[in-house]
């Protein structure tokens, strides 16, 4: 195999585990604040997708409007949400709220399926098309603005997260939620907050997942293989889901090259399932993820 | 008519037809399930063919994850497993469909084992995950394996017969399908109320204690795998001969969801349940597709939009049995019984 392929394949790897890290950091500040894991993330993914995409294309706004309107509309997509939803299922066993969050994901896919056509559509030119040459490998235009657009958010989240008062606010309800209670945080806020903050993350990454590669309904099911990413870096560590997202990223496109030949392709698509399962067995509780014990 | 709990010992209190009246309502219910084919047309039979199946992949499953507290997201898998392995079985070695069931239900346990093994270190969520990797595994497997499974193009099945009668309608089947359901609803409601059934409850509600308390967590974590994997081995290999072929789209990550869904309209850790759930959750479609028919005539156009409406639909009733009737449809029959158990007189 040429040597210049692989490096091709790993800058490709990167920048797609950058989009990853995104959308798994989505996944951690809403599983750290509230304890849930958010299976209806890729809906929200795409549900972003199709309101920048709607918003630059029929309503003909510039991008960056179009863009803050997706974001405004992530925030109120977690505002609304989660006292809706989430807020009943506080204290119900593990799989009622795992359910809640399906059930949420067929009922938006369910809308978005009678609002825009399940058609697959390309999304309009953004970034300049001209792909970036790095010298040793070349990225293509959407990969190598994605991951531009996932390491600022990503950045701007860690220094909201680790030095605003909203972002002290949420670590201490993602500590103690009593203590945090008792020193006058609003847990009731910082739970719909980080419902915001995570629908976000998700809106983003579905811009620029829906940059990359099109927008359809069924773009969400990335959502799923983000799975592995949190696995792998822990449900609970947002520096674990930025490096996960690079390993995953890299290891699937590695997937790509050398296993798809053997078993005639695929392989790409169901590599993080397999890489969580081993994550699982020798490490439950993912790279930097909080071991739990218990007592009983 | 009685009117308040009359048991005087422990065994009366976990007998399974409690009272005369019980068994009369029930005697009546097979009695219905007996002439059932002899007044229904070819659709509704085709639709409680189906009920059969979702009964008896939604008992199992409750078995594990209502009983048990294991929460499985790969079910879909195991069905396939079995649906699979009974294809195989028939057309490649030529073994009867009789004996194909139990076995493909055998194959499912295996594989339901060692998908099982992770919830012996991983709980609560990260098994969740692990379960739902499991599916998409097998789900890639049941695709690329094509020596085994034939790809996307799927197996086709000989219908199931004895001597020169041979199940391959809707009606005949009917009778394969109802002798399964209450084989494997019956064998479930002896079990919960069994030794075994009672540990997978105290594993449910904290594994830690059950495991002092002198119950093999190891044992009986992962029986409760291989039972519920056997019901959804049995209920794939009946589901695929009933269909006469198998492709790897009748197992997708939704059918998970559909069974999770049954258990949860129907009510964890409860036998009847289930039942009342797979019943509900298939009938809901089947009552929008009518629905449809007669919306048509009034908007033309619309059509097209029942596929979406089915998802909103099926998410919104996972939501709000959730938020609002967390024990199920189980619970809303236990109410209206005892409102007629004091009925007229409820004071």
């Amino acid at each position: 195999m040429d040597f210049s392929i692989l490096i091709q394949v790993i800058v490709a790897g990167l920048a797609t585990g950058g989009v990853y890290g995104l959308i798994a950091l989505g996944f951690v500040l809403i599983y750290k604040a509230t304890s849930v894991l958010n299976l209806a993330m890729g809906e929200f993914m795409t549900l972003g997708a199709f309101i920048c995409f709607t918003a630059l294309t029929i309503v003909h706004v510039p991008f960056w409007l179009a863009f803050a309107i997706t974001i405004i509309f992530g925030i109120l997509l977690g505002i609304v949400i989660e006292p809706l939803i989430l807020r009943p299922m506080i204290g119900q066993p593990i799989i009622s709220v795992i359910m809640v969050t399906i059930g949420l994901g067929a009922i938006l896919r369910g809308l978005m399926y009678m609002i825009w056509n399940p058609t697959y559509r390309a999304f309009p030119q953004i970034f300049p098309p001209r792909p970036l040459n790095l010298g040793f490998a070349v990225v293509p235009s959407g990969l190598f603005w994605g991951f531009i657009f996932a390491v600022i958010t990503t950045i701007l989240f860690i220094f909201i997260f680790k030095f605003s008062r909203t972002g002290v606010a949420m670590r201490a309800t993602a500590n103690d939620q009593q203590a945090a209670l008792s020193m006058g945080v609003s847990v009731k806020k910082v739970f719909a907050l980080s419902w915001s903050f995570g629908a976000i993350a998700a809106v983003i990454g579905g811009v620029v997942i829906g940059n990359i590669s099109g927008i359809n309904i069924y773009m969400g099911d990335v959502g799923l293989a983000v799975l592995s990413v949190i696995i792998l870096g822990g449900l609970d560590s947002i520096g674990g889901a930025i490096l996960g997202g690079f390993i995953v990223g890299i290891l699937q496109n590695l997937a790509g090259l050398y296993i798809d030949p053997l078993v005639g392709g695929g392989a790409k698509d169901v590599a993080p399932f397999f890489i969580v399962l081993i994550i699982l067995m020798i490490r439950p509780y993912g790279l930097f993820g909080k071991v739990i014990i218990e007592r009983v | 008519m009685r009117c308040g709990d009359y048991k005087e010992n422990y065994i009366k209190d976990e007998e399974i037809f409690q009272s005369r009246f019980v068994k009369f309502w029930l005697a009546l219910f097979f009695i219905f399930l007996i002439v059932f084919p002899f007044i229904a047309n070819a659709h509704m039979l085709y639709v409680s063919n189906i009920i059969g199946f979702a009964v008896i992949g939604a008992v199992g499953l409750n078995l594990l994850t209502g009983f048990t507290g294991q929460i499985s997201l790969g079910h879909a898998a195991f069905v396939g497993v079995g649906a699979y392995a009974s294809a195989i079985l028939i057309t490649r070695l030529g073994i009867s469909f009789w004996l194909s069931i139990p076995l493909a239900g055998l194959v499912s346990a295996l594989v339901g084992m060692i998908i099982g093994i992770p919830s012996l270190r991983v709980k609560g969520l990260y098994l969740c995950i692990a379960t739902l990797a499991a599916q998409f595994i097998f789900g890639f497997i049941f695709v690329h394996w094509e020596s085994m499974t034939k790809g996307i193009t799927g197996i086709h099945i000989p219908p199931p017969r004895i001597g020169s009668l041979q199940f391959d309608t809707e009606k005949t089947f009917y009778w394969i399908t109802i002798v399964f359901v209450v084989l494997g609803v019956g064998y479930a409601r002896n079990l919960v109320r069994s030794k075994m059934g009672r540990a997978f409850v105290a594993i449910r509600d904290r594994d830690l204690a059950a495991e002092i308390m002198g119950i093999n967590l190891f044992r009986y974590k992962l029986s409760a795998f291989a039972i519920s994997s056997f019901y959804a081995g049995v209920s794939g290999a009946l589901w695929v001969s009933f269909l006469k072929v198998v492709t790897p789209d009748h197992f997708p990550f939704t059918l998970c969801i559909q069974y999770l869904a049954m258990v949860i309209v129907g009510g964890l850790g409860s036998v009847i349940g289930s039942i009342f759930g797979a019943i509900f959750m298939t009938l809901i479609p089947e009552v929008l597709n009518v629905l449809a028919e007669n919306a048509k005539n009034y908007m033309p156009g619309m059509e097209h939009l029942l596929i979406p409406f089915k998802d909103v639909v099926f998410g919104f009733l996972i939501v709000s049995f959730l938020i609002f009737e967390p024990r199920g449809l189980a619970e809303i029959w236990n109410r209206i019984k005892k409102f007629f158990t004091l009925w007229p007189f409820s004071y």
